[in-house]
């Protein structure tokens, strides 16, 4: 890298974190140092203040008023449909429907496709890195429908074993759910492959990109996957909105999962006609400042631009990764060859819980636990680890600031 | 009354401590000297799960005293539970039933009672009251 690039990379890093306003807080007198993106990012001013706006300038219900403000909730709403669908390369917007988040789209997907269309005797592929949301709503619906749940096992590293996905494979295989980065440990699965594989066997591919959407560029149509669920707050918007893309034919065919307004055509109380996508699977009132503000984030993660946060982020974790393996007793749980800026650590002998204790009053956010991935601990025998997450506003002198805190706290419980 | 004194003590003692630091290594400190649970009790039916550590606690009554023991796999809350027996530890069951805790919020360690903590340090207290409600119920039958 040239002096002139890192000269302009820091000066963009500046401009960068003046419009995330909590990051001039303070935390126990120290300044805020927020490793915790993995979990949720921190808010750019433009989604804050398109808050502030709906509330100010636009709230009404959506999709229902004839009066103007109405139109205008709607319209914006329906903007931010649009957005999402160019940033994921969708067909068409209809096939984004908004829900309250990963966990909420995946839901979506056992309760309606797998239950309506799996039969007894059938298989679901899911991998050992998968977060809670991504293991538990497939266990339900294959308890109910008596189906087969197939876990893809992992190296040391926290690498999904290719081989014996390929084993698990059959023409039993209706789902592969699987996710494209790992939140506990950073790894970045290979899911163009895992897809074409599935869809030998006719196996539709639902991939969990809660983790994935703020890191790297997606494009559904050339992943080819069946369905692509995220979550706002992961990716600079408000809390409470996420999303589902799916094929349209899939879609289409798939019954609703929740009843209420908005979602019908017409009710009688013999028969109910449902409504046409997205809105068949947007029953009630919807969280709809929090949807305004997905526009404002792709807005704002475009303008920094998918080269420099891949490149700053990748910059951050070498870094991070390199001054921490200098400590002493720090074992890097996942060590994939290919990762997101995910550090995820345990100090021997110490708990990750006091670690995290004693960075918080360093003024250090980073998360302690198993991360709602607990048969990854079990995996590795641990109970948790500490996990640092950057995002494209942290910054190296962060990481000095983090090293130095964790030496001191290391120091401390020794 | 001696819970009271107790009580009066700790937020005494830790008057001195100025900074965080300070506070805290006396906190882990406190951990080591913890009056250990035996490994005998350490099952799954004296486990206090918090999301993040792990506690362990036993009572017994002695003499009309009830006397605790306790451990947990993380350090600092090791040194929270020796403050809460070493204010608790050896009472009667009313004296503990009765007992308001204000210590922890009056020496700034608060924070650790959230129930975000996960530690299941909150768990324990209720745990501990729910002992003595059990002797003393079991007194007067």
């Amino acid at each position: 890298m040239t002096f002139q690039a890192v000269y302009t990379s820091e000066e963009k890093i500046k401009e960068i974190r003046n419009q995330f306003p909590i990051l001039k807080e303070k935390i126990n007198g120290k300044p805020l140092i927020y490793f915790d993106n993995a979990a949720t990012t921190q808010k750019p001013q433009t989604v804050i203040d398109a808050i502030v706006n709906y509330y100010s300038h636009q709230n009404a219900n959506i999709h229902r008023g004839v009066h103007t403000l109405s139109q205008k909730a709607t319209d914006a709403y329906e903007y931010a449909r649009k957005k999402v669908a160019t940033f994921i390369n969708a067909p068409k917007s209809e096939q984004i429907i908004f829900t309250r988040g990963t966990t909420e789209s995946i839901n979506l997907v056992a309760f309606s496709y797998a239950r309506a269309f799996l039969n007894e005797g059938d298989e679901i592929i899911i991998s050992a890195l998968e977060h809670h949301s991504n293991i538990v709503p497939w266990q339900m619906v294959c308890e109910e429908k008596n189906l087969q749940l197939k876990v893809i096992p992992i190296n040391d590293k926290g690498e999904l074993l290719m081989d014996a996905y390929e084993s698990l494979l059959s023409n039993k295989t209706k789902i592969v759910a699987v996710n494209h980065i790992s939140n506990a440990l950073g790894t970045i699965n290979p899911i163009k492959t895992i897809i074409s594989k599935a869809h030998a066997f006719g196996a539709v591919v639902l991939i969990d990109g809660a983790q994935s959407v703020s890191h790297l560029k997606i494009d559904v149509q050339t992943l080819n996957c069946d369905f692509f669920a995220f979550s706002g707050h992961k990716m600079f918007a408000s809390t409470g909105v996420g999303v589902l893309y799916g094929k349209e034919e899939l879609l289409n065919k798939m019954p609703p999962f929740m009843g209420g307004g908005d979602m019908i055509k017409t009710v009688t109380f013999e028969k109910t006609e449902y409504n046409e996508l997205p809105h068949k699977f947007e029953a009630g009132t919807p969280h709809i400042e929090a949807g305004i503000t997905i526009a404002n984030a792709i807005e704002y993660i475009e303008s920094v631009g998918f080269e420099f946060i891949m490149e700053h982020e990748q910059h951050l974790l070498q870094y991070a990764t390199q001054k921490i393996s200098e400590i002493e007793r720090i074992k890097i749980i996942g060590t994939a060859a290919h990762k997101a800026s995910v550090l995820s650590f345990i100090v021997q002998e110490i708990h990750p819980y006091d670690i995290g204790v004693l960075l918080d009053k360093m003024g250090i956010a980073v998360r302690t636990g198993h991360h709602c991935t607990q048969p990854i601990m079990d995996r590795f025998c641990i109970p948790g680890t500490v996990r640092a997450s950057f995002a494209f506003y942290n910054t190296l002198e962060e990481i000095d600031i983090f090293i130095e805190s964790l030496k001191k706290a290391i120091a401390m419980l020794k | 009354m001696e819970f009271e004194k107790r009580q009066k003590e700790i937020i005494d003692e830790f008057e001195f401590l100025t900074d965080w630091m300070e506070k805290y290594e006396h906190i882990i400190e406190l951990g080591k000297s913890l009056p250990l649970i035996e490994e005998k009790y350490k099952t799954d039916d004296n486990i206090i799960k918090g999301c993040q550590s792990r506690v362990w606690l036993h009572a017994d009554l002695n003499n009309g005293k009830v006397i605790y023991t306790a451990d947990s796999d993380a350090i600092i809350t090791k040194g929270m539970i020796a403050l809460m027996i070493r204010a608790l530890s050896g009472l009667t069951p009313d004296e503990i039933i009765n007992a308001e805790l204000h210590f922890i919020d009056k020496i700034g360690l608060k924070e650790h009672l959230s129930p975000t903590r996960s530690n299941g340090l909150l768990s324990m207290i209720k745990q501990m009251k729910l002992y003595a409600i059990a002797f003393k119920a079991k007194q007067t039958n």
